[in-house]
């Protein structure tokens, strides 16, 4: 059965929810904000745990929360699998009593046979008896996925549930959970406060902040196309500016933007008129530095100067943070390999020349922010 | 050594344990999870008999279960028999002055299970009943345990209380307490000695067996 979740959602509670999203069968919708923006609120409402004031939550054709038609399923009656972010496991039974007690009124053999099945899913076959606390991180979170999984939900529900593993785990669990994917027939809601971990994992991002969905799609889409300047906040875009639109070419599918001195070249953006103001926001890997080493064609497009202000090495990537002449008080951020950085011999407070590709620049309406 | 009075004495402890345990669990459940309007009040009165002294809650539980009050009065036009100073009195009452000692330990053990694992249980598909059997009582049960010592503890050593509701009715309501302060008033002071070495024995042994108890549940949960 193709069956669809759709959420909408109003609240009071603690703070506000407004909240609108669908999620359907074999897709990963990621819920993505910061902590206390009521993530887990949505969550929680989805498996039956919370019940806000207003909104309905439907699965397929089945109605799962309407308060004003009075109906309200129980976590048990929607049959949803949830992992929570600290897993809550049974602590007092091994891994597969814990799988087991989901398996339902099945007899104890079948519901064993079936929970090491599940155990092997996950790859924890052979630490079946191990009580939680003889687990590492990991495995406590594979055993809440197979838990999860072992009533063949309907939906699964992810709450964080990377957040308490360390780095070299979480890696190991992502490409675990990219592979089990292609096996779930389940709409998946994944919690998250880490858009890297959401662009990796998820087929779609919606954005929460504040207890409201900002703006949903594809990953890319909403991390380099940001509706607002509020949402390239939240996605971490720091190179967002205030310009003026100075002109729209639709032929030649070109709008000029006036930035300080510069004139830029973008894609034609016709939603905003020519002369009004706005916000543009250009990824930091579409700022590309000009390699005296390497000239390239690339660099008559939209090219700045500016000095070098900071300059951050990460490993293989270095962070460059550039003062650019003639707009002093908006730094542009870019990223480029550690190794191209040393052979330009970049440093801070030396020279730099970059160019913004015309295709990575973004206009957004101004902010609005000081309203909300 | 009163051998009838240990006896009795041990027949209400373990009576007033049997009727605590659901009451007990169904009422800390409610304390440790549950919001409701005047949680507070209820909190205040089951703590009241910590504080009152033995004899008033015995004056208050004599008066309110008295031949003479409506409770007393329908008690034995249904079974014929007189509430207090009996043995179902001095239950009625031992079971109202150990309230406190069963849901305060309860209550903590009920409030130390994460709110999450209970979700979780329900997520899981598990009904209330279930949740409560495999997920809740074996989680809570060192609380329980140490409720229930306590009780047992208490009641064994309980004096004033007994002493207002039973009466001192020898083989009927004179409880091993009761015969101790008899023997001591008799300058028996050999029967009295025997008789709290017994019960020293039985509170060291009720303290024993909830410090290990609790201390394995301690380990496996490690």
């Amino acid at each position: 059965m193709v069956a669809k979740l759709t959420v909408a959602l109003q609240d009071d509670g603690p703070f506000r929810l407004d909240v609108q999203l669908s999620c359907a069968t074999g897709e990963i919708l990621a819920l993505v904000g910061p902590s206390g923006s009521g993530k887990s609120r949505v969550l929680r409402s989805i498996a039956g745990l919370y019940r806000p004031k207003r909104g309905e939550i439907i699965y397929g054709d089945e109605v799962w929360y309407d308060p004003a038609k009075a109906v309200n399923l129980t976590p048990q009656q929607r049959r949803v699998g949830i992992v929570f972010q600290n897993y809550a496991l049974f602590p007092h039974l091994s891994a597969i009593k814990n799988v087991m007690e989901a398996l339902g009124d099945r007899p104890p053999s079948e519901r064993r046979a079936r929970a090491g099945e599940l155990l092997d899913l996950v790859n924890l076959g052979g630490l079946e008896d191990r009580n939680p606390a003889e687990l590492s991180g990991g495995q406590q979170q594979r055993v809440a996925v197979a838990r999860a999984l072992a009533r063949d939900p309907n939906v699964l529900l992810l709450d964080e549930p990377f957040s308490a593993v360390d780095k070299a785990t979480r890696q190991r669990l992502y490409r675990e959970l990219a592979d089990l994917r292609r096996q779930l027939r389940m709409p998946v809601v994944l919690v998250t406060h880490d858009l890297d971990e959401a662009a990796m994992l998820a087929d779609r991002l919606c954005i929460l902040h504040r207890g409201r969905t900002l703006q949903e799609g594809p990953p890319f889409d909403v991390m380099t196309r940001p509706a607002t300047p509020e949402i390239a906040r939240l996605v971490e875009l720091k190179n967002t500016f205030e310009g003026r639109v100075l002109e729209h070419q639709a032929g030649n599918d070109r709008t000029f933007l006036g930035w300080g001195p510069y004139t830029l070249e973008t894609t034609y953006q016709p939603n905003f008129p020519e002369g009004s103001c706005v916000t543009w926001t250009i990824p930091n890997a579409r700022v590309i530095i000009h390699r005296p080493d390497r000239p390239s064609r690339g660099e008559r497009e939209n090219p700045v100067s500016g000095i070098i202000m900071e300059f951050v090495p990460l490993g293989d990537w270095t962070s460059v943070a550039i003062t650019v002449d003639g707009v002093p008080d908006s730094p542009l951020f870019m990223t480029v390999p550690t190794h191209v950085a040393h052979r330009n011999d970049l440093a801070t407070d030396k020279r730099i020349n970059a160019s913004l590709l015309a295709k990575g620049i973004h206009l957004m309406p101004l902010s609005h922010e000081d309203e909300a | 050594m009163n051998w009838p009075s240990l006896i009795l004495s041990l027949k209400l402890a373990v009576w007033t344990m049997v009727v605590l345990l659901p009451i007990g669990i169904v009422l800390s459940r409610q304390l440790a999870w549950r919001r409701f309007p005047a949680k507070g009040l209820v909190e205040a009165a089951l703590a009241l008999p910590l504080v009152l002294p033995p004899t008033v809650l015995g004056f208050y539980i004599l008066i309110t279960l008295g031949g003479g009050s409506p409770i007393g009065q329908f008690y034995d036009a249904v079974l014929g028999r007189s509430l207090v100073f009996s043995f179902d009195g001095l239950l009625v009452a031992s079971v109202l002055f150990n309230l406190p000692f069963v849901v305060l330990p309860m209550r903590r053990a009920f409030e130390s299970i994460p709110p999450e694992v209970r979700e979780a249980a329900a997520c899981c598909g598990m009904s209330a009943g279930r949740i409560l059997w495999r997920i809740e009582l074996p989680l809570a049960w060192p609380g329980i345990l140490s409720a229930l010592v306590l009780t047992f503890a208490h009641t064994i050593g309980e004096f004033g209380v007994v002493l207002m509701v039973g009466g001192n009715i020898p083989g009927e309501t004179e409880t091993i307490a009761i015969a101790i302060y008899d023997r001591v008033q008799a300058f028996d002071n050999a029967a009295a000695g025997l008789m709290s070495a017994v019960l020293l024995i039985v509170a060291l042994a009720a303290i024993g067996i909830t410090y290990a108890a609790t201390s394995s549940v301690g380990r496996r949960n490690i």
